[in-house]
């Protein structure tokens, strides 16, 4: 199994520490993992994307042409990566952000409102865990139980007493993405 | 943090935690993208409450370099990073190191150029580390790391060739290594060298007249042209003799390949990608990966050569390794370039297009 991901967005929306909390449940898993981040003079506001691979072999390119699954939070990412979707592939994206949904038939796409629901649950930093929790629902690349150990493993002690606020997050990801 | 516990982290930390565990005994840098982690890191690790490894943040690179020359004329394990720019900035104190035959290891992650350029990946100082950088006959030991596993790998090996030929070693990176994590089993902890143990491995280091031995002298500078000559010689002795022993490569699907890639570094990871696609559709394709980019794998680029139609070198800039490679091959098979400028890195469909279009 490889499963091939990207993840885009706007800096400063989780973009690349969803990713890293991603990359660090597959390695807790015993898989092989790359974490190739769109590095640059990135800014909040700026675009932000990741690609993570989570593989059971070892991991060729950390650069991809096209990819497996495709999470996009705005609406320059999604015309940037709708296209570099593999045919049968997946694309998420957060209506909030995005006015023009994707046209693509022949991949699978699902829309989660992770932007309202986390406005509406008054756990805004929260957002890209219920991004993670409805990819976790729609492909268990890894279990739920590696990420809340990935969270404690990367949030310094003192952010401790909110990995309960992360688990609801990403539970309420998994309730609210829908198939298109 | 147990000895042998996987971690996920980036190149550029691994870089640093990788030298405070090989027992080196001194950092000297200065921040830059993207490298500047490798200095974060080994100022949140504080190594010198627990090792008594010392990370100083200089003035400037030049400074840096200077500081590294210092330490290194000591016998000391001494290192220092930057990016492309900054390593421009470094060539005469690293010219003034080879010349002084210095063992010390510098670690380049590299951005794209000329000038100032960019802050993405490029592979575009290959000719400035393997050819010289700075003036005069010399060559560093070059080793090209692929995955965040042989960044932390090569610390220790850089500063054991280093100190076994009494040359400055580099690690060529690219931000592209520096800045992904992946899984890593950092090296044990191996305590730094005691002073009497410097003395005996380094009788030529400047260690203090202990036992009224004659002093040694660390310089470069030999006024007498026909001293100058016999140093020089002796120097490219040793060359010929880490050519001889130190060639470093990886082969991957070369058994019945038709056609190869030659490409270092992450080029050489997108390879092997392109390489799946490629056999995929039917082009029996391997790789050989120089590990060691000075000295070059020459004899196993020529032998490669026989048993190959084609080779495409491909690297994150505009053709430098590709020369290497035609010097091996004699014309022997046709040679090919394929890179991407400016920071851009080529992905691996672009890669099989350009395989398809060169033979």
């Amino acid at each position: 199994m490889t499963e091939e991901i990207i993840i885009a967005g706007f800096g400063g929306q989780g973009v690349l520490s969803m990713g890293k909390i991603l990359a660090y449940a597959g390695l807790m898993e015993g898989k092989e993992v790359t974490w190739m981040p769109a590095y640059g003079p990135e800014q909040r506001g700026g675009t932000a994307n990741v690609t993570v691979i989570v593989s059971d072999d070892p991991v060729s390119s950390p650069i991809l042409s096209s990819y497996d699954t495709a999470i996009v939070l705005n609406q320059p990412s999604l015309e940037k990566f709708e296209p570099k979707v593999k045919p049968g592939g997946t694309l998420i994206y957060d209506g909030y952000g995005i006015p023009e949904p994707p046209t693509r038939k022949d991949i699978d796409v699902y829309r989660i409102d992770a932007m309202d629901a986390a406005a509406e649950m008054n756990l805004i930093k929260t957002f890209n865990m219920i991004v993670l929790g409805g990819l976790l629902k729609i492909h268990p690349v890894v279990g739920i139980e590696s990420v809340l150990a990935a969270l404690r493993k990367t949030l310094p002690e003192r952010h401790h007493h909110l990995i309960p606020k992360n688990e609801e997050a990403i539970r309420k990801g998994m309730e609210i993405i829908k198939k298109l | 943090m147990a000895d042998q516990e996987i971690t996920l982290m980036k190149g550029n930390e691994a870089i640093a935690h990788a030298a405070i565990r090989c027992g080196c005994d001194g950092y000297f840098g200065y921040p830059i993208t993207p490298q500047s982690e490798v200095l974060e890191t080994l100022a949140e690790q504080k190594p010198w409450e627990t090792t008594g490894m010392v990370v100083l943040q200089a003035e400037s690179e030049v400074s840096s370099i200077n500081m590294v020359y210092g330490g290194a004329s000591t016998g000391k394990k001494v290192m220092t990073s930057s990016s492309s720019p900054g390593v421009s900035l470094m060539q005469e104190g690293i010219s003034y190191m080879a010349g002084a035959e210095l063992p010390a290891l510098i670690v380049n992650v590299m951005r794209g150029g000329p000038g100032l350029g960019t802050i993405q990946p490029s592979q575009s100082d290959y000719f400035q580390a393997c050819k010289g950088g700075g003036h005069g006959d010399y060559h560093l030991i070059v080793l090209a790391p692929a995955s965040v596993q042989e960044m932390a790998d090569f610390v220790d090996l850089a500063f054991t060739l280093a100190f076994r030929y009494r040359n400055p070693a580099m690690i060529l990176a690219d931000g592209a290594i520096g800045q992904m994590m992946e899984k890593v089993v950092l090296p044990p902890f191996k305590p730094r060298r005691t002073e009497e143990e410097i003395i005996k491995e380094c009788p030529w280091a400047t260690t203090g007249r202990i036992g009224g031995r004659k002093p040694n002298i660390i310089t470069s500078l030999e006024l007498r042209s026909e001293e100058m000559e016999i140093i020089n010689l002796r120097i490219q002795a040793k060359y010929r003799e880490i050519e001889e022993k130190e060639v470093r490569y990886e082969e991957f699907m070369l058994d019945d390949a038709e056609y190869a890639i030659v490409a270092f570094g992450s080029a050489a990871r997108i390879a092997k990608k392109s390489i799946e696609i490629a056999r995929a559709q039917g082009i029996k394709v391997g790789l050989l990966r120089p590990i060691t980019l000075w000295p070059f794998p020459t004899k196993e680029v020529q032998a490669l050569a026989s048993r190959v139609k084609g080779i495409l070198s491909l690297e994150i800039n505009a053709g430098q390794m590709v020369e290497d490679i035609r010097l091996a091959v004699e014309g022997a098979v046709p040679v090919r370039h394929f890179g991407r400028l400016g920071g851009i890195i080529p992905d691996p469909d672009e890669v099989v297009d350009v395989l398809k279009r060169s033979f």
